[in-house]
């Protein structure tokens, strides 16, 4: 049904620009990002609301109420910081400053590109598609040390210098759970690594099970790599403020404020991705109807499982000391992943991750 | 060859950790800190002279605006001072009444310093648990003395009325009716002592709560254990009292040492502490808690079997009943003369002290026969504590000092007085 609807509005669109396939091909994949982007900002808008609700109910407290019943809040939160002076202090160099938070947010949705919702729907299916959302995540943190750089707040240093160790760090662990991904699926491209978590056994042919140490350490290292609590010392409120981006205001804030609410989600989705299936059944090959039948519809509530454990950490957990992050990351989670990742290849060599074995 | 330099930084008077106007002029080697400076003075009103301006009743309360969390214990510390030099004590009724409210504000004071260091070191959650709880000991002090925080509720011959027969209850509100209304009032259908007793009875299940989140926590224990160890004796050399020096294993508490009020009539234990670092004085301050209650609740139970008066009926230094004054005309000169003059305090120099949640809150105070004090000198534990951060800070990270600030407990109305 909605493939026919879309092949339609394809065939109408290129009819109308026919003469012109170049200007065509660029409107058309305009489109796309456009489709993909506004409803990942909005939904960026609602999980902030979500995250206060849950956060508040928590704390046994009512979360937002009065806007909307609550539900426009985050709405009127963008309203007044789109409306705020954008205040660049009289010391930090102004073009870095600026270009820090459009550094941090490119990335945080460029990489949404190659995140595949279903077998068809997605924007590119790239097939070095793991490679590319290593290197877009990574590139996220220029944003947030250029941000620290620019201020020219000792602050604001501060939390450059803790969020760039930390995040390079990370990144190492991050990178070699995706190697056991990558040794188990035999491809790198995202829809063929959740074809080949396809089976009868239901959840259990998902990667999470061979691969569970990997998942734990893939999802703890997300959390480190987008800078949510308990490893949040990049920000770290109550030790260096508000970190990187303490001389932001209005704007310029909402931006970083929205790539990081934007990796977190993505950091969901990939969860949900390379180690729960994506958008399989978690009865999958059991032949129960209805609830056997794979769709997007999974992909999204297991990307809003993993969502919510972020807000879940962070109404329980204290903040780590930046040092004991690094000794976390260093000297436990890589050594792990290597030996696991060694496990994996044994595994697969023993022919383990044969689809439907 | 590079010149390479510590740098400065300047932690607070507007930090979200300085809890206050604490300034902090941290000399810094990457994130190490090498020089703690604390500057005080921000928050300086000259309490002690304001204090000798004026009759010895109307500095009460000022005593609540030193340390804003622990009220009635700052009261009660002056107010002894002033019954020391004239020579009276306040009836039993209101020495239990003091002991019960000098527990509740140790409750109050230590579940404000629990969710604020926790709230430091990340953990928010436990906050709002802990102002849950600190809502319900609020009530109390409004019911008593009709003000939230500075009660001005302890007055030399006693205290200022007897407990009320009625807890306010909640009234419906948008959100708050029908059941959920009925469950919050359910404690305050009787008398503040039966709302007291039902909170004593619930309260060690909420501290539990709290340790569920934080005591066995590896973050928790990563953050605190082994980070700013005072050893016994340095403890003693820089003059800290309370769980700071309790959380150093040293057995000292004044109510125990030297008791005062009632404290000698009920059981209490005092918990201390074996390596002298923050995760031992929360262990310690935790403990307190609980034996807090265990105070409170025997006060209840001693302040239901015996009513009586909780007013000195000496009308030299408490003014007689407002029934009394305008019935008779020997009441109305008392009352007259006490609300302008005042009352004369014979000549000489006291020093009282009480075991305020913080340490030891300390009053000296000089009189020269006068209705106003000569010189009232204060003692406010979180100077002596605050003085160490320098020497306690070295060597330690930059979050490591907001776990030490959370763990000394300062509040800068009392060191800045």
């Amino acid at each position: 049904m909605i493939t026919e609807f879309v092949n339609q509005i394809h065939g109408a669109y290129f009819g109308f620009l026919g003469e012109w396939p170049t200007l065509a091909m660029l409107g058309w994949n305009l489109l796309k990002i456009l489709v993909l982007t506004v409803p990942l900002i909005l939904s960026v808008a609602m999980f902030t609301y979500w995250e206060r609700k849950v956060i508040g109910w928590m704390q046994v407290r009512l979360g937002p109420v009065y806007i909307g019943k609550g539900l426009l809040q985050p709405f009127a939160d963008v309203f007044k910081l789109l409306f705020k002076e954008i205040i660049i202090p009289a010391e930090a160099n102004p073009w870095l400053f600026r270009l820090a938070p459009i550094l941090a947010l490119a990335p945080a949705f460029a990489a949404w590109a190659v995140i595949p919702f279903d077998w068809q729907t997605r924007i590119a299916n790239l097939n070095a598609g793991l490679l590319y959302l290593l290197a877009m995540t990574s590139l996220g943190v220029y944003g947030i040390i250029l941000a620290g750089w620019a201020s020219n707040s000792k602050y604001a240093f501060l939390g450059a210098m803790r969020s760039a160790a930390q995040v390079v760090s990370y990144e190492i662990s991050m990178g070699l759970c995706l190697v056991g991904v990558l040794i188990a699926a035999g491809s790198l491209n995202l829809t063929e690594i959740v074809a080949a978590q396809q089976g009868n056994l239901g959840m259990f042919e998902w990667f999470m099970w061979p691969l569970l140490p990997l998942f734990v350490i893939y999802f703890i290292s997300g959390v480190a790599e987008t800078n949510r609590a308990p490893f949040d010392v990049a920000e770290g409120e109550s030790e260096i403020v508000a970190g990187f981006h303490v001389e932001y205001a209005g704007a310029a804030f909402s931006l970083f404020f929205l790539a990081e609410y934007a990796n977190m989600i993505l950091i969901s989705f990939l969860a949900a991705l390379l180690f729960m299936g994506g958008w399989l059944s978690p009865f999958q090959g059991l032949g129960i109807p209805l609830l056997s039948a794979d769709g997007w519809w999974w992909l999204f509530a297991k990307a809003f499982f993993f969502a919510f454990l972020f807000l879940w950490f962070r109404a329980t957990f204290p903040r780590y000391r930046y040092d004991q992050i690094m000794r976390l990351g260093w000297k436990v989670f890589i050594p792990l992943c290597i030996f696991w990742v060694f496990v994996t290849g044994v595994m697969a060599y023993a022919g383990t991750f044969v689809a439907g074995a | 060859m590079q010149e390479i330099r510590n740098y400065t930084i300047n932690f607070g008077p507007q930090h979200p950790a300085a809890h206050g106007v604490l300034r902090l002029v941290l000399e810094m080697d990457g994130e190490v800190v090498q020089r703690a400076d604390p500057h005080v003075g921000l928050l300086h009103r000259g309490t002690e002279k304001l204090a000798e301006s004026k009759p010895f009743n109307q500095s009460i309360g000022y005593m609540d605006r030193l340390d804003y969390v622990s009220m009635m214990c700052n009261e009660h510390a002056y107010v002894r001072a002033i019954e020391q030099l004239l020579g009276v004590e306040a009836p039993a009724r209101a020495q239990v009444i003091r002991t019960m409210f000098d527990e509740i504000t140790r409750i109050l004071n230590h579940l404000m310093w629990i969710g604020s260091n926790a709230l430091d070191l990340g953990a928010m959650t436990l906050f709002l648990y802990a102002f849950r709880e600190r809502e319900e000991l609020m009530d109390c002090y409004e019911a008593v003395s009709g003000a939230r925080l500075h009660a001005t509720y302890y007055r030399p011959g006693g205290v200022y009325r007897d407990l009320p027969e009625r807890m306010p209850q909640y009234k419906e509100s948008r959100w708050h009716k029908g059941g959920n209304l009925k469950r919050m009032n359910s404690w305050r259908e009787g008398s503040m002592l039966d709302f007291l007793d039902a909170f004593a009875d619930d309260f060690p299940a909420r501290v539990d709560e709290y340790e569920t989140l934080l005591t066995d926590n590896r973050i928790w224990k990563q953050r605190t254990v082994g980070i700013g160890v005072v050893s016994p004796e340095q403890a003693l050399a820089w003059g800290m009292s309370g769980p700071m020096l309790r959380g150093s294993g040293i057995e000292w508490d004044l109510r125990r040492k030297q008791p005062y009020a009632a404290y000698n009539q009920f059981e209490f234990s005092i918990p201390i502490g074996r390596n002298g670092d923050c995760y031992d004085r929360y262990l310690v301050r935790m403990e307190e808690m609980r034996q807090s209650n265990r105070i409170v609740k025997q006060c209840v139970a001693w302040l239901r079997a015996n009513p009586g008066d909780v007013m000195l009926r000496n009308f030299k230094v408490s003014p007689p009943s407002r029934e009394e004054m305008k019935d008779d005309m020997e009441a109305l000169i008392h009352h007259f003369k006490l609300f302008t003059e005042g009352y004369s305090v014979p000549a000489g120099e006291v020093y009282s002290a009480v075991e305020a949640p913080k340490g030891e809150f300390g009053c000296y105070l000089v009189s020269d026969g006068a209705n106003k004090p000569f010189r009232v000198k204060l003692r406010a534990p979180g100077f002596a504590h605050l003085s160490a951060m320098d020497e306690i800070a070295r060597g330690h990270m930059l979050p490591d000092v907001v776990a030490l600030i959370g763990t000394f407990d300062v509040v800068f109305s009392e060191i800045d007085r």
